[in-house]
This record gives structure tokens, C-alpha cells and sequence, in this order.
């Protein structure tokens, strides 16, 4: 451990991090794993997939194992310092885009681009739905418990909430 | 005019005109909330929010706001939170959504790294830990179903093959990411304004 101050470490780590994360926060995990396991070690192994696990479960965006991260190595301040690294640069990248795509011009490039971009962006998601699926429904109770809550909240409008309160109670009950 | 024609039933999730836009307090609370319902991930709660709920966005709008946003480096619903905002309020909208976004679980999460430093592991917490994600990965294919629903109403075949090609590549044979996209956007882009020419 060297005397610097390890809270410039998390912020020039994420900083860049966010601006590679290609295909959002997903797929940083491996980056995050490599630097924060092997290249700092700021965790362990285990401590690292117990973060990833509630960062999957928590309220708010997966990315917040960024928080988790910050947290082991700096406390509170590093908490703050990773997340708000990893967050904003490209939150103002993606907001100067979306303004130089929406100025009025003649040209149709912006909107011709976007709607390009619409089937991608639904293939991906699909894709991020069944590697998730294969490494949750592991049974077949749990298979049927995502099924359920497909067709429910594809059919009807009720709040996503009751849902997983509803997966969590079955967990509880150990049926899942 | 636009080759879209205006469809003859207003279907209930997309309505022709949007409310008014909200204000920045209203759009703090509203990704305050979602966020912090946003077990599993915030999409399926955004979406929820700003197409049913809000209705401050069509289906459409949605998806080409969101399409961007995941094409963009980051995390998507954060880069999405800033897009959002500020095109319903302009950068003090996005400032507010983004606060909105992050502030209330950035909080929680330090909190839960404080009790995980001190509890490691119990059994019952990841039973029910277990169950909550079932349920979130089948929240995640109702959204992919319902972001689907415009491009099926269309018949908008290449559109729903290109998007048939990029799941079986990333979902299935799992290829590299990079790669795929360095594929797929420039044929999607290709197509796309040959399309576009035809119907002009």
C-alpha cells in the first residue's frame, strides 16, 4: 500500500472505466473484478462476488457496486467518490450526444441512426434476459416463477414491486 | 410528412400526446422512486413510470431515447436519467433526474456495505435473495416483450431479424460484444437508410 490517497485511485479508476464500459454496467464487471481483485486487491474473491450479488438485488442500478467497491477500500468518502466517478462523466457525455442528435437540421442522419439502433438495443437486452435466466432459474420451480412473472407483468399493468415482494416471500417460504 | 401514418385505435400505452412536462421536484421524485423500486435493475421500473405512468414519452420515443443510451459507454439507466431530464427540462431536469437517479440507493448501498462488514452471510436473507431474482428476471423479458410490441405492430421485419441476429450472437454463442456491434451497427445503419430511401 503506498501513501497515496486512495480515494484518487477509485475516482481515476472508474473515471476512465465508465468511459469503456461499452454496453453498460454488465459488462464492466469483468474490468471491475480485475482491477479491484487482482491489480489493487481492495477485496478478496469472495468479497467480490458477495458485493456483485447485492448490487444485483439492491433498489437502484446495478452499477452501484461501484459503492460497494468504494466502500471497501475508503469508507464512506470512497462510497461517494467511486459512485459519482463512475456515474457522471458519461451522464454529460450522453447528454451533450443526445442534444447534437436533436438539433434541428436538414440532415435526416440523427434519426435514421437512432432508429438503427432500436433492434440492437432490444437484441441485447433479450440476450442480458436469457444469460440471466440460465444462471437463475436453476430449477424448475424457479423457472416457472420467471415465466409467471413474464406473462403477469406482460399482460397486465401491475407494479413490478408486488411482484418481487411476491418472488421474495416464495424465497422465504424456501419454495424457490 | 413522415412516412408513420397515425394509427386508427389509440392503443392505451401509446398515446398520441404527452402530458405536460414535469417539473424538476416531480422528476427528483419520479427516478427517486423508480430507482429505489428498481430491484434487479431500473429499466422495467423506468419504463414503466415514463410510458404508463407518466406518460411523458411514447413506446417509441422510449426505445430510440433508451437505444442511444445503451449504445453510449456507462451504465445505461444512468446515461438515461441525464437524457431523459434534460429532454423533458433541460440540464437542470437532467441534474435532477440524475440526483434522483443515484442519491437515495447510493445511500442505501453504503448502508449495506456498513451491515455487510459487520454480518457476513445468513441462510434466510439468501433464500429470499434468491426468489427476488426469479421474479426480477422475468420482469426483464415482459420489458423486452413490450419494447418489441411497436416493431411487431409495423411488420418491421429487418428491424426484428437484426434484432433476432444480435440476441442469438451475444445471448447464445455468446461472441464478444465489441465485435458484434462492430458488425451489427454499420449493417443496421446500411439497411436502415436504404429502407428510408425506398420509402421516400
Amino acid at each position: 500500500m503506498n501513501s497515496e490517497n486512495p480515494i484518487w485511485a477509485l475516482i481515476s479508476t472508474f473515471g476512465l472505466m465508465s468511459l469503456f464500459a461499452v454496453g453498460g454496467a454488465a459488462a464492466a464487471v469483468p474490468e471491475m473484478h480485475r482491477i479491484a481483485v487482482e491489480v489493487h486487491h481492495w477485496m478478496t474473491e469472495k468479497q467480490f462476488a458477495d458485493a456483485y450479488a447485492i448490487a444485483q438485488l439492491s433498489p437502484g442500478p446495478n452499477v452501484l457496486i461501484v459503492t460497494l467497491i468504494g466502500y471497501a477500500v475508503a469508507g464512506i468518502s470512497g462510497a461517494l467518490a467511486a459512485t459519482l466517478a463512475m456515474c457522471l462523466p458519461t451522464a454529460l457525455l450522453a447528454y451533450y450526444v443526445s442534444r447534437l442528435l436533436n438539433r434541428p437540421s436538414q440532415s435526416r442522419w440523427p434519426g435514421l441512426i437512432q432508429a438503427a439502433l432500436v433492434p440492437l438495443s432490444i437484441g441485447l437486452m433479450a440476450a442480458s434476459a436469457l444469460i440471466l435466466a440460465q444462471s437463475t432459474d436453476r430449477s424448475f420451480v424457479a423457472l416457472l416463477l420467471t415465466a409467471t412473472v413474464a406473462a403477469i407483468a406482460s399482460v397486465s399493468r401491475i407494479n413490478p414491486l408486488w411482484l418481487l415482494l411476491a418472488g421474495g416471500l416464495l424465497g422465504f417460504a424456501g419454495i424457490v | 410528412m413522415s412516412a408513420d401514418s397515425a394509427p386508427a385505435v389509440q392503443e392505451p400505452d401509446q398515446p398520441i400526446a404527452h402530458t405536460a412536462p414535469p417539473g424538476l421536484v416531480a422528476l427528483f421524485l419520479a427516478f427517486a422512486r423508480m430507482s429505489l423500486a428498481g430491484f434487479g435493475g431500473v429499466l422495467v421500473f423506468a419504463r414503466h413510470a415514463i410510458v404508463d405512468q407518466h406518460r411523458w414519452m411514447t413506446a417509441d420515443e422510449f426505445n430510440e431515447t433508451f437505444a442511444l443510451c445503451h449504445f453510449l459507454p456507462g451504465p445505461n439507466i444512468v446515461n438515461l436519467s441525464m437524457v431523459f431530464g434534460s429532454r423533458l427540462r433541460g440540464i437542470a431536469g437532467g441534474v435532477a433526474a440524475f440526483t434522483g437517479l443515484l442519491l437515495p440507493p447510493t445511500l442505501i448501498m453504503t448502508v449495506l456495505a456498513m451491515i455487510y462488514a459487520r454480518f457476513g452471510d445468513v441462510e434466510v436473507l439468501r433464500r429470499i435473495l434468491a426468489g427476488i431474482s426469479c421474479a426480477a428476471v422475468g420482469l426483464l423479458i415482459a420489458v423486452v416483450f413490450r419494447m418489441m410490441t411497436p416493431l411487431f405492430k409495423r411488420m418491421d421485419a429487418v428491424a426484428l431479424i437484426l434484432m433476432l441476429g444480435v440476441f442469438v450472437a451475444i445471448g447464445v454463442l455468446r461472441l464478444p460484444l465489441q465485435a458484434v456491434l462492430l458488425v451489427a451497427i454499420p449493417v443496421s445503419i446500411g439497411v436502415t437508410y436504404l429502407m428510408w430511401r425506398k420509402a421516400a
